[in-house]
């Protein structure tokens, strides 16, 4: 079996009064896709923040690149970061930055001596990646949704990262540029050798993305396993209303 | 009733709990303030940018601001100066009463209200939209980027507006010695440097110091802690300007005293 890059044991995180992850247990390995379902509030976001340190569980392991998350120090932590990419639901482009300062930012700031034309064809490079070659000057404003996701995705893989996580890539756009964000994401993969964990709400982009699903159920992830494990046959009612509401056309 | 006092209870001291966690993330805040400005790496660009940005943003309004305290200050003056034949000294009162006071308060207020909402609403708003902690997972420090050299622009760019509204406010001052008491600008000027000693502009430039970092740590403050949504935002810029302004007078204060024994020395 494939390397373990992140092990997740018994994590629980609550915010006051709200229990958010019960007890969650997940396996991610070397260059899968793995795809986290889940309704909206289930705990998604907070789960992948714990795994870059934005935020520290209550109890339980959460070991990244076989190390536990929350013991680091701040300069290890980053160190840790830097092999993480981590994509947000909004993008979080720096909006006082053009697209072009948007990637230089972490770039500069974390890998020393670099001339300003390796910089340039870095970005450019990914910006071509992404399919969006002719964005370079302009400002996060005036782009639309799905090129500032884009955009997003080609700012966190500017620093090699072995781990992707996409937060709810696909959220808000429209089914032609799904589907180009999950062939996107595909070919990230391919192209770069990562590790994801892609969280949707969206089934069209998680079974095109994913090699195994992960449902979020009340804390816990209820079932692991491919697209046909997890979904046509499921038991729990919950699941399969997921399934039903998203595939009413089969 | 019982009841209803055992509900007051932890609510007061809920408050009050909240009150001092307040000051304690304050504080901590300020802490980290002076821990990170002296480690590497600098933000060299972006404080020069910084500065550029506030005096741009500030120049207008304090120009015209300083101008027009100088011209009433001094025309409100004249009056009871004049009841002692005393207007002769017009430009040694206003002077003093510019330099050491009306200047350096007049443009830390204008600019806690210009500067300081600007922060406190930019970074309020990076912060919900995710932007610092975007920051923070691609293994830079938004303290350093955003905080530091935000406080360190004010710091540095307030004592430069203070000397300069200083100038403008006496610039109005003059037109209106000028062509009331035929004073020639090399008199008016004389009088002036007369008046204020070496102590005058030592201390309003220390203190104007001290308002930039108020006005620069409370923005970044507020921004950096504001809470959810878009209404987070514009309460953080909002108390970013009240609790900057308040604290600015209680500093005016306690410079005054310190001053004050200064001078008596
Ligand atoms: N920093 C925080 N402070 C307090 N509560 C939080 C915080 N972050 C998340 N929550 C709460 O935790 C719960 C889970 O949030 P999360 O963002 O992980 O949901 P999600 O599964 O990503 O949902 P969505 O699909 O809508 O993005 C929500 O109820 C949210 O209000
Ligand atoms: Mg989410």
């Amino acid at each position: 079996m494939a390397e373990k890059v992140v092990e997740i044991r018994d994590l629980y995180k609550s915010f006051g009064d709200l229990h958010v992850l019960k007890g969650v247990d997940l396996d991610l390995f070397r260059e899968e896709n793995l795809v986290v379902l889940g309704r909206s509030g289930t705990g998604k976001s907070v789960l992948i923040k714990i795994m870059v340190g934005l935020l520290k569980q209550d109890k339980g392991q959460m070991n990244v690149l076989g190390k536990e998350v929350s013991q680091l120090a701040t300069k290890e932590l980053n160190e840790l970061r830097l092999k993480i990419g981590f994509s947000f639901q909004n993008s979080a482009l720096y909006d006082s930055m053009t697209v072009r300062e948007n990637m230089e930012f972490p770039l500069v700031r974390n890998i020393k001596n670099l001339t300003k034309k390796e910089i340039t064809m870095r970005i450019e490079e990914l910006l071509d990646a992404v399919g969006l070659p002719n964005t370079i000057n302009q400002m996060p404003s005036e782009l639309s949704g799905g090129q500032k996701k884009r955009i997003g995705v080609a700012r966190t893989l500017i620093l090699n990262p072995e781990i992707m996580l996409y937060d709810e890539p696909t959220a808000g756009l429209d089914p032609i540029t799904c589907v180009d964000i999950n062939n996107l994401i595909n070919e990230v993969r391919e192209r770069y050798k990562t590790t994801s964990i892609v969280i949707t709400h969206d089934l069209t982009c998680a079974k095109m993305t994913g090699d195994r699903m992960a449902v979020l159920l009340d804390g816990q992830f209820s079932s692991i396993g491919t697209f046909e494990e997890v979904f046509p046959h499921a038991e729990d009612k919950r699941v399969k209303s997921f399934y039903d509401y998203n595939f009413i056309e089969s | 009733m019982a009841e209803e006092s055992d509900d007051r209870k932890p609510l007061l001291s809920k408050k009050i709990d909240k009150f001092f966690t307040g000051l304690a993330d304050a504080w901590n805040f300020v802490r980290r303030f002076w821990k990170e400005v002296f480690l590497p790496p600098y933000e060299f660009k972006e404080v020069i940018h910084q500065c550029y940005r506030i005096g741009v943003e500030s120049l207008p309004l304090i120009s015209l601001t300083g101008f027009i305290v100088g011209i009433v200050f001094t025309n409100q003056s004249r009056p009871s100066l004049s009841e002692f034949g005393a207007t002769s000294w017009l430009p040694s009162l206003i002077s003093i009463a510019v330099v050491r006071a009306m200047g350096p308060l007049v443009t830390a207020l204008i600019a806690a209200g210009k500067v300081g909402s600007s922060i406190g609403a930019e970074i309020g708003s990076m912060k919900v939209t995710e932007q610092i902690d975007a920051m923070e997972v691609s293994a830079t420090n938004p303290f350093k980027f955003l905080v530091v050299t935000r406080v360190l622009a004010t710091t540095f760019m307030i004592p430069i507006l203070v000397l300069y509204t200083d100038f403008v406010a006496l610039m109005g001052s003059f037109l209106n010695v000028n062509s009331n008491e035929l004073v020639s600008l090399s008199t008016f000027f004389f009088q002036v440097f007369e008046s204020i000693s070496f102590l005058d502009i030592w201390s309003s430039v220390l203190k104007s110091l001290l308002f930039g970092f108020t006005i620069g740590i409370v923005g970044c403050y507020k921004g950096y802690h504001s809470s959810k949504g878009t209404e987070g935002v514009g309460r953080a810029a909002n108390s970013a300007v009240v609790i900057s302004m308040f604290l600015i007078f209680i500093e005016e204060l306690l410079v005054l005293q310190v001053v004050n024994a200064i001078r008596t020395f």
